[in-house]
């Protein structure tokens, strides 16, 4: 994995401190364009990883990577599924079956469609597969060396104790994509101890790792020891504190932590990207 | 969501998730396959078969009197969702058994465990901007955006519609952190995309304490990416606006007592949210479980979000409904 991996809040209106920055990205990156130039601008800093929901609109920005192969051929996309709103909403307005319905293909109710006989039989693991190739579809020819399940499913299935889902996650996303499966979670510790009772080893773990210990389920300290003496490959994320820490010390902090193989922000303008790039590179030696 | 509040049980040190009852087979199936607890389709033989201490009612509102009336009818402490019930005397007698068994009741308006509601309400309470005169509580969010498939939330007879859904919190909110509700006036109750139930919630409302003020709440508002909550203050010494990401405070003469200066200040949830031990969709979900939690562990009784509180909205709800035109 690249030091560096840009994230996608930005874009999508996701803003953890404010309603209103939020409203104001989304109205800035109504367009593909808007979205592609702000990509381009980190691209051209050294930043060849972009990580990303499985947001509708980044089906748009996939077309554009495919149309451009020399330009972006270095390029690499981390996906995170799923984009959790589309499926919240669906099962609000249409309840689990009317939600399943909508995204697995073919008619659920028969047994003559793969989605269907999934359902019929109650097969969890085959419906959960064909859910991933739904949500993978859109990245088709671009390199996904790493592909991740977002925080909200990971840490829903964590405290319902299924660890033979992350088990069936694994092994898919091993087989079938030849890529990386990756985690995010707000409980770093929790999820490490049940990936490893799993049999999953040196897992790649994206979580919330900041000096403030927001999002941190456990703590700093805990944390920290967790990072220096357990063997995973962290991904920090958050590491500003959505805002509530000084680029200089949040960026210092995390560099801090050695066993930090990557660090995932998002930003929208030239100076803002290339202050975080330097200042990473700046820490890390 | 029953799968949230399921995960977070489970994950509680001091919880012991022992069963589970839902409706969909597909959903029990799961939990039986790859989970660890009992599943159940009939919550009679839930609560019967285990020695149960708690239960958490996460069903559409019209199951919930039968539900928790069951439950505390044998000694058991009941978390409840929200909207709390479906008629006045349904909510009557929820409370009533609860008190009557001495046992803990909680609903989850979950806007009472956030950071920065919590902080406004300090700040009403020692006046900070002086003689409030005005308020406005809203809340959008993309709830319904087009005309769709029916489901219980089209149903105001089963507890739908954004009044229940959605302006019940708002309600509950102001009556937390600012005063109970006394009356409404001026109701507009405005049909968008729905057919059967309202999309949109508009009026005028009078507190105990004499302050009157706006309730806007909209849930065909495409232009949020989710429910967005918030609460606007004016007084005679300042301003506050309240979400549950940020604080807005201006003030007219600094603070020394709580470091507030004169003019605007910022306040955000990263530095008013206490840590939990384990985080599923946000602090405050946790938060409030482990909350109903300590009051079983300490007998507390009179606890924050009680059924009490909840029948209150679920009145003005009902006053809101009989002043529509």
């Amino acid at each position: 994995m690249d030091r560096i991996l840009f994230g996608d809040n930005q874009f999508f209106a996701v803003n953890h401190l404010s309603d209103e920055k939020s409203r104001a990205q989304s109205i800035r990156f109504e367009k593909n364009e808007a979205i592609i130039n702000v990509l381009d601008i980190a691209l051209d800093l050294g930043i060849k990883t972009f990580m990303c929901t499985t947001h509708d609109r980044i089906a748009g920005i996939c077309d554009h990577i495919r149309a451009n192969p020399e330009r972006y051929k270095e390029y690499k996309i981390f996906p995170s599924m799923p984009y959790a709103h589309k499926y919240a909403n669906a099962v609000t307005e249409l309840g689990i079956i009317g939600a399943l319905k909508e995204y697995l293909p073919g008619n659920i109710f028969s047994t003559m469609a793969k989605g269907g006989l999934a359902y019929a039989k109650k097969d969890f693991i085959a419906m959960m597969e064909l859910l991933i190739d739904a949500e993978m579809k859109m990245f088709r020819g671009i390199d996904t060396p790493v592909i991740f399940i977002q925080n909200v499913l990971t840490d829903l299935i964590l405290g319902l104790g299924m660890k033979d889902i992350f088990l069936a996650y694994h092994q898919y996303i091993i087989k079938k994509y030849n890529a990386e499966p990756g985690y995010i979670t707000m409980n770093l510790i929790r999820l490490l101890d049940t990936l490893e009772s799993v049999g999953i080893k040196n897992p790649i773990i994206c979580s919330s790792i900041n000096k403030f210990g927001f999002r941190m389920s456990g703590g700093t300290d805990l944390y920290e020891k967790t990072i220096a003496e357990r063997k995973f490959r962290p991904i920090a994320m958050q590491v500003l504190a959505a805002g509530a820490i000084r680029p200089a010390e949040a960026f210092e902090y995390v560099c801090g932590q050695k066993n930090i193989e990557s660090i995932l922000f998002g930003a929208s303008t030239h100076a803002h990207i290339k202050e975080s790039r330097d200042m990473i590179h700046k820490y890390s030696n | 969501m029953g799968l949230s509040h399921a995960s977070i049980i489970n994950a509680h040190n001091d919880l012991n998730l022992v069963a589970v009852c839902d409706s969909s087979t597909l959903i029990l199936e799961a939990m039986k396959k790859y989970g660890s607890y009992k599943t159940y389709s009939d919550y009679k033989k839930l609560v019967d078969e285990n020695d149960l201490e708690a239960l958490f009612v996460a069903t559409p509102t019209k199951f919930h009197a039968d539900m928790v009336v069951y439950a505390l009818e044998r000694g058991i402490h009941v978390f409840c969702e929200k909207p709390f019930a479906l008629t006045l005397e349904q909510g009557e007698k929820m409370v009533e058994v609860a008190t009557r068994n001495k046992l803990v009741n909680q609903v989850g308006y979950h806007n009472r465990f956030i950071g920065t509601f919590n902080f406004m309400k300090k700040l009403v309470e020692q006046n900070i901007i002086g003689n409030i005169y005005h308020f406005v509580g809203e809340a959008y969010g993309p709830v319904v955006v087009k005309s769709k498939e029916s489901t219980w939330r089209s149903q105001s007879s089963e507890g739908g519609g954004c009044l229940f859904d959605y302006a019940s919190h708002v309600i509950n909110l102001i009556e937390y952190t600012i005063d109970e509700i006394k009356d409404v006036d001026g109701v507009m109750l405005k049909k968008i995309f729905s057919r059967g139930v309202e999309d949109a919630v508009y009026c005028g409302m009078y507190l105990n304490n004499g302050l009157s003020g706006m309730l806007n709440v909209n849930w065909s508002e495409e232009t949020y990416r989710k429910m967005s909550t918030q609460i606007t203050l004016f007084g005679t010494q300042g301003k506050i606006i309240s979400d549950a990401q940020e604080m807005k405070i201006y003030l007219k003469k600094e603070n020394t007592k709580l470091e507030l200066e004169k003019g605007w200040n910022m306040r955000y949830i990263t530095g008013l949210t206490d840590p939990v031990e384990f985080n599923l969709r946000g602090e405050e979900y946790s938060a409030q479980v482990d909350y109903f939690t300590k009051c079983i562990q300490s007998g507390k009784t009179d606890n924050v979000n009680s059924f009490e509180s909840a029948l209150r909205t679920d009145k003005v709800i009902e006053l809101i409904k009989n002043k529509s035109h």
